[in-house]
């Protein structure tokens, strides 16, 4: 399959918008869903060292 | 060997095992879907029916696939939740789910970006379009319910028993809607080309397919790592991994 | 202590709920009330030919006996659930399946039977001929129960849960698509001067399987909610 040229790439035979369309959908949500997935565990994160901060334990615990 | 595969149902040795496994799912993703996007893209040649429209299928097929294998592995997992009343079975049912949406809504979109071109309108009442938009409102409903019941329990015995209705229902969705398209509309309109395929467009559909399956692998892996540690806060292993968050 | 017999207990567990639903009629009529306004609006939101009316008839009342009988369902088990009838029931030495399909027999009775009699009195608004009022009736008459089991399973499920309502709803909907496509489906077919019997035969299937898998599963959801 060659391309004439980036502009015939880009314009995909005059469907672009669908296909670039569902393309660039498809990233966008993948890239969200991880985005989702960091912010919920930094979020995580805080509350739990602020819990333990809240009960004292915020020091390293003893190596079992 | 079976006993040394049931420490995995432990919590914590779980949330290890994850750790070290999502890099190397992500990285297989993105590789596979590398040389998908460069066979789908650049290998594969113009459809002489639908010029370069039909590309999106490198998108809308592997997401359907997709949504629907993650469905039935959810329900799987509830299942074995409530055969074994092992939570950890519950938690990567739930940890699957928002990822099997994501897929569904993927498919739907592209599949209505699909249509518009091919059928003259943005939704096509086929019969798969169909019922893909009916699995979303399963997906729904499992989250929903889900989220809805305080006591996590109950919640997600409650939320897999509606999976596992879900589907032994789906089947029969799918060939009512099926049985009211072709009624409606005839079998000339469905968004499946498979007969016509050439061989590069079927290869690039099942490398993105594969890419697709990592992916989902290691995003539901590190979702039910981010649940285990919700769930189990309370525990001193938890503590140990909190400086390492 | 005597031991009572199946039959017995069934009957009173039907008995029970229906006497509690006469009581509070106003369960029972909303439902039916209900149906038949919905139903009738649809002419006044589509126009008066009779054309249009009659192509529409079998999805608008399908569509309106379905969202009818969820109005009805989150009451199914959510007043012996607050008192404690529920738990009573479920540690009985009747199977909690038999008691579901007592209560869900009882539901059917004062929600869904209403629908399926004056079903023929709606049909002739839209000027549905004879066969088709007659297949509309027979086919409510199958697809109702089915409604009834399949959401009992969601009434169950959604017990105490707050928004109980929509979200039942939400579960049991996409649940309801294959009785809403065969059972407007035979309607459709009679007036496109075909048989029905194959659409009234797999709407008879689904009943068969709403009532032996349905109350299983809502007694199941019964016993997680009850945990």
């Amino acid at each position: 399959m060659s391309w004439g040229s980036p502009q015939a790439f880009f314009a995909m035979g005059g469907y672009a918008l669908y296909v670039w369309g569902s393309y660039a959908v498809a990233a966008a949500c993948i890239l969200v869903e991880l985005w989702l997935l960091r912010r919920r565990r930094r979020t995580l994160a805080r509350a739990l060292s602020r819990r333990n901060e809240d009960r004292g334990l915020d020091h390293a615990p003893r190596q079992t | 060997m079976r006993l040394k595969v049931w420490r995995y149902a432990s919590p914590p040795a779980f949330y290890r095992l994850a750790g070290k496994l999502v890099p190397w799912f992500l990285a297989l993703a993105a590789m596979l879907a590398a040389a998908g996007l460069y066979i789908g893209l650049f290998v594969a040649p113009t459809d002489f029916q639908q010029g370069e429209s039909y590309r999106i299928i490198f998108i809308h097929v592997p997401a359907a696939w997709m949504s629907m294998f993650i469905y039935v592995v959810m329900a799987f997992w509830c299942a074995m939740g409530l055969v074994f009343n092992t939570r950890l079975s519950f938690m990567m049912a739930l940890a699957l789910a928002p990822t099997g949406a994501m897929f569904t809504f993927i498919a739907l979109w592209s599949g209505a970006l699909w249509g518009k071109p091919t059928w003259g309108t943005w939704w096509v009442w086929d019969a798969r379009l169909t019922s893909e938009l009916i699995l979303l409102f399963l997906y729904i409903g499992f989250l929903s319910l889900h989220a809805a019941i305080d006591d996590a329990r109950r919640a997600d015995r409650a939320a897999a028993l509606l999976a596992l209705v879900g589907v032994i229902n789906v089947p029969i969705i799918y060939f009512s809607v099926q049985w009211w398209s072709t009624l409606h509309q005839g079998a000339s309109v469905s968004l499946a080309r498979a007969p016509t395929m050439a061989a590069t467009m079927l290869v690039g559909m099942l490398i993105m397919s594969l890419a697709a399956w990592m992916y989902a692998i290691g995003a539901s892996l590190m979702r039910v790592r981010t649940i285990i540690l919700e769930r189990e806060s309370n525990a001193d292993w938890v503590r140990e991994q909190e400086a390492a968050l | 202590m005597t031991s009572l017999g199946l039959t017995p207990v069934f009957a009173a567990v039907v008995r029970r709920d229906l006497t509690l639903a006469l009581r509070r009629r106003s369960d029972v009529l909303t439902t039916f009330f209900f149906f038949i306004i919905v139903v009738s609006l649809f002419p006044l939101g589509v126009g008066p030919q009779s054309n249009t009316l009659r192509i529409i008839a079998p999805g608008v009342m399908w569509v309106a006996a379905l969202l009818a009988s969820m109005l009805a369902l989150v009451r199914l088990f959510a007043s012996d659930f607050d008192d404690g009838t529920l738990e009573q029931l479920a540690l009985s030495p009747q199977p909690l399946v038999l008691l579901v399909v007592a209560k869900v027999l009882a539901h059917w009775l004062v929600t869904g039977l209403p629908l399926v009699l004056v079903a023929p009195l709606l049909g002739l608004q839209f000027d549905l001929p004879a066969p088709a009022l007659e297949v509309m009736t027979l086919a409510l008459l199958l697809g109702t129960p089915c409604l009834s089991l399949i959401g009992a399973i969601g009434a169950a499920l959604t017990l105490g849960v707050r928004g109980a309502g929509g979200l039942l709803a939400l579960l049991v909907l996409p649940l309801y698509v294959p009785v809403l496509i065969f059972g407007a489906g035979a309607v459709s077919a009679t007036l496109g001067g075909m048989s029905a019997n194959g659409h009234l035969s797999v709407l008879g299937a689904c009943l068969l399987i709403a009532v032996v898998l349905g109350p299983w599963a809502a007694a199941a959801a019964v016993r997680i909610a009850l945990e």
